[in-house]
């Protein structure tokens, strides 16, 4: 049953992409029926009435889907519960009196726009080197033509369910994106419609992500940290066919 | 209110039998020469299921597209968030299936307020979207035999429904995205993120551009095109609690309005009878269970009023099952709007359940009984857990509460056959128009319209506009019609910051947004109509003198942002209620609870309403201007709705 709780947050304040940044305390009452992003709302209502600026926060389906929020609570992205995007994350998962750490997903690749919200736009930039299927609009055959496995359709929807939020860069120690690309490579490459590009997808989409992001050392925080839950299989996957696209794509441009 | 009852609106429906009208049309139209293609500008606004085919699909034909979302990445767009599935009149089911029996239940769960014409050619690109979205590697739901699986789905008795898990609009946008993506890097599409429109730009009547706030810098920006298509969404956030994104706004075809597209049937708004009400006054926004649950679960109140028991301490003959009483035929499974007008009588009568009495019960525990929790989970278990983790109380034990919720928009920008605007050179595709669903939508077809216009329309009929304007350059920004709008956005951003009152942005969302539900909700009267404007109209103005908009323009400032957004809200919400009064009969989603029929259904006129109201702008303070486009059908029969 709800009850009306007291935590004490600490959010990261920055005012801007050149400015530096400091973490600020406030004390807030919420009930814990309350979503953590209802929380935050009443928050910024509390500071525009005393005339301080709101804490920037983005968010917009607030059902777990969109892949627009996204920030660290108490060093974990996306907050404690398993499985579950920040606007998911219900205010019963705190105490009375409990301390709260808010800051924005820090990865040097997602630089910070303003307090919390951060820019993501190297993942639309993995996608635009590969991340699709040549086929223009009415050029398609009929669906039934090409039978797919369930096995198949099904393993490709697992890899295809990534919303793109970020916090397996934000939770890697080396802010990798190997969970990000390897979701999408593997979900077109376990599809008989992403065979003909497969190899060439795969060395583009590797290659556009090492000039923003790490390199994955296995830690595995990201699986531990993905709302969805995306398997590090799909690295594995990634990395096989990574070797083998060095090959193939050697072979397929006539240079054996 | 001014009423203009001449049929000033010419749909531009082909002629030929209805069979024949898109064929026609299609080879009719003006065509530009591909090696021409390349000399147009097209601007696609909003980068959803619409918006994103639209500029890929463009882009594809050699047009030099600029799309644009207000978003950080265009996949974020909340046609993401559709759960159910898209239809198709594949009839891969072999049930008896066909375009026709797509095209009529379309036009019946419309409730006879939309255009044969239109709705015909949606069945019949709807087989070409299952096609090229497979072909995009959109992993649908497939049987053992590797081929597409089917599903039904509401208002209709064949299986035609695509899905794929219960995340059916993320895969297909992630396909359109995609497709998108692959023609930025073409270089046939310039992307530009993070910039909302704020105004639709006109030159001797004819659209040549749209003024943008960039949201990370606060730079007001002109862009030119030869033609602005707006795939910008529907308008449910007008009443704060919905199923919309938080970001989900009427801006665009607001703006659009304002110069001079007339707006459609803004009444239209449809309810979806299974949510999770709201747990506090502060609820932000409300989260849809799928409407599947009401196969299995049955839903009913206590017959006592206000009584706070427990569900299991409520012994069985103290329980109103109201639907099944009701409606013995159709039971749980009685149309979206009645399903929802039901809840809202039984929970107005003070029959509500929950801490704030505000639910019904929607009951699994004979369906667990009779069937096992296995069975239940396997059908049921993520939208279990879903309202688990957003309740806290686990509907294998304890009933779940529902209550209806703002989900869809039927209404919108006016469009001909050509999907174009009033204003030449101006188009609106998807949740943004207000063509295909009449008064009413039907499941799963909100993806396919959205899709249909941008992959299989739109590219056809914009070339036809287009055509005449070769060798014509784009209108220059420093043209006067441009340098004027950017000063005026200018002055209307430093307006908001400048008022300095008390309130929030959000607080008179939501003070807005219980108006609109009280009297433009589920059901409406003439006296609440009536209570509706002029409290309107007291809190648009307490919103100009009182509100509190801090920060600068020029870096990313959330509440300037939702300011504008909000003051188009009280604009069309007003737009709403009249829209709402002069429409005195009941049809789908507009109920009027003075024409109803002797059971409590909606009760049409079809001798007097059997139209579009689409409403011109006439100025800030002046009442609107409405006009008519009268709806002929020649296929099918007007008939009346019984679920008994």
């Amino acid at each position: 049953m709800s009850e009306v709780i007291t935590v004490n947050l600490k959010i990261w304040r920055q005012e801007g992409p050149e400015k530096s940044g400091h973490f600020e305390e406030y004390a807030q009452k919420i009930t814990t029926e309350a979503s953590f992003l209802e929380m935050i709302d009443l928050l910024n209502e509390d500071l525009n009435s005393k005339g301080l600026e709101p804490v920037a926060i983005e968010s917009d389906c607030r059902e777990g889907i969109c892949g627009t929020c996204g920030v660290m609570i108490n060093g974990q992205a996306h907050g404690p519960r398993k499985a579950t995007t920040t606007c998911q994350l219900h205010m019963r998962e705190f105490s009375d009196g409990d301390e709260i750490v808010i800051e924005p997903f820090r990865a040097s690749s997602f630089p910070v726009i303003r307090d919390l919200v951060v820019d993501r736009s190297p993942f639309d930039q993995i996608i635009e080197s590969g991340g699709y299927i040549s086929v223009n609009t009415g050029a398609a055959s009929d669906a039934n033509l090409t039978p797919v496995p369930k096995e198949a359709a099904d393993q490709a929807f697992d890899a295809a369910a990534c919303i793109g939020c970020g916090a397996c860069v934000a939770a890697c120690p080396n802010s990798a994106a190997q969970l990000f690309t390897s979701a999408k490579l593997a979900h077109m490459a376990s599809l008989p419609q992403g065979q003909p590009e497969r190899w060439k997808r795969t060395e583009m989409m590797v290659g556009t992500m090492e000039e923003f992001f790490g390199s994955c050392t296995n830690h595995g925080e990201c699986h531990e940290a993905c709302p969805k839950e995306i398997t590090l299989d799909f690295i594995a996957f990634m990395n096989r066919d990574y070797m083998k696209a060095k090959v193939k794509n050697r072979a397929l441009s006539g240079q054996r | 209110m001014a009423t203009n009852n001449k049929t000033v609106l010419d749909s531009r429906v082909p002629s030929g039998s209805l069979e024949e009208k898109w064929e026609n049309h299609k080879f009719s139209m003006n065509l530009v020469n591909p090696n021409n293609k390349r000399k147009f500008d097209v601007i696609v606004v909003g980068t959803g299921l619409a918006g994103a085919s639209a500029a890929a699909s463009l882009g594809e034909l050699g047009y030099k597209v600029k799309a644009f979302t207000f978003h950080d990445s265009p996949r974020r767009a909340h046609s993401i968030a559709a759960q159910g599935g898209i239809n198709a009149a594949k009839n891969y089911k072999n049930d008896g299936d066909s375009v026709y029996r797509l095209f009529y239940d379309t036009i019946k769960g419309g409730d006879y307020r939309s255009r044969e014409a239109n709705v015909h050619r949606l069945a019949e690109v709807s087989t070409n979207i299952i096609d090229q979205a497979t072909a995009q590697g959109v992993p649908f739901a497939r049987e053992y035999g590797g081929l597409l699986d089917n599903r039904s789905f509401g208002g209709a008795q064949v299986s035609r429904t695509f899905y794929a898990r219960g995340q059916t609009g993320q895969q297909l946008l992630l396909g359109a995205y995609s497709a998108m993506m692959r023609q930025v890097a073409a270089g046939s599409v310039e992307l530009h993120t993070r910039a909302e429109l704020l105004d639709v730009v006109t030159k001797d009547g004819q659209a040549c551009g749209i003024v943008t706030r960039d949201l990370l810098s606060g730079e007001i920006i002109p862009h030119s095109a030869h033609a602005v298509v707006l795939a910008t969404g529907g308008y449910g956030n007008v009443y704060f609690l919905s199923t919309n994104a938080m970001m989900s706004n009427v801006t665009a075809a607001w703006r659009a309005h304002r110069r001079g597209a007339f707006f459609a049937n803004p009444c239209y708004t449809q309810i979806h009878p299974t949510c999770i009400p709201a747990s506090d006054d502060f609820q932000s926004k409300l989260t849809l269970m799928s409407e599947s649950l009401r196969n299995d679960g049955r839903i009913w109140v206590p017959e006592a009023f206000d009584d706070s028991r427990p569900a299991h301490e409520i012994p069985e003959n103290e329980r109103d099952y109201y639907l099944e009483n009701k409606y013995p035929a159709f039971g749980n499974l009685v149309p979206r709007d009645v399903a929802s007008r039901n809840a809202k009588n039984v929970v107005d009568q003070g029959h509500g359940v929950g801490p704030l009495k505000n639910g019904v019960y929607l009951d699994f525990s004979a369906a667990v009984e009779r069937d096992g929790h296995d069975a239940i989970s396997a059908k049921y278990g993520n939208l279990f857990d879903m309202y688990e983790s957003i309740t806290g109380e686990n509907p294998y034990e304890i009933p779940m509460r529902i209550y209806p919720a703002i989900h869809y928009t039927m209404g919108g920008v006016w469009v001909d056959y050509n999907l174009m605007t009033t204003i030449p050179g101006l188009y609106a595709i998807g949740e943004a128009n207000f063509s295909d669903h009449g008064a009413n939508r039907l499941g799963a077809s909100a993806l396919m319209q959205g899709l249909a216009d941008g992959y299989f329309v739109l590219p056809y009929t914009i070339g036809d506009g287009l055509a005449d304007q070769l060798g014509e350059p784009a209108v220059s920004t420093d043209d006067p019609v441009f340098t004027n709008a950017v000063s005026a956005i200018e002055d209307e951003t430093a307006r908001w910051l400048s008022i300095n009152g008390t309130r929030s942005v959000d607080y008179f969302h939501r003070e807005l947004g219980r108006l609109v539900w009280d009297h433009i909700g589920m059901s409406r009267n003439k006296e609440g109509l009536k209570k509706a404007v002029s409290e309107i109209g007291a809190l648009k103005e307490e919103f100009y003198n009182d509100l509190r908009v801090l920060g600068s323009a020029d870096t990313l400032n959330l509440s300037l942002e939702k300011a504008g957004r909000v003051s188009d809200f009280f604009e069309l919400a007003e737009l709403m209620a009249h829209d709402a009064l002069e429409r005195k009969e009941s049809c789908g989603g507009h109920f009027r609870e003075e024409h109803q029929t002797p059971e409590g259904e909606a009760q049409r006129d079809d001798d007097n309403f059997a139209h579009v109201a689409a409403w011109e702008w006439t100025g800030k303070d002046a009442l609107q201007t409405r006009h008519v486009e009268k709806l002929d059908f020649e296929n099918v029969t007007l008939t009346q709705r019984s679920y008994k």
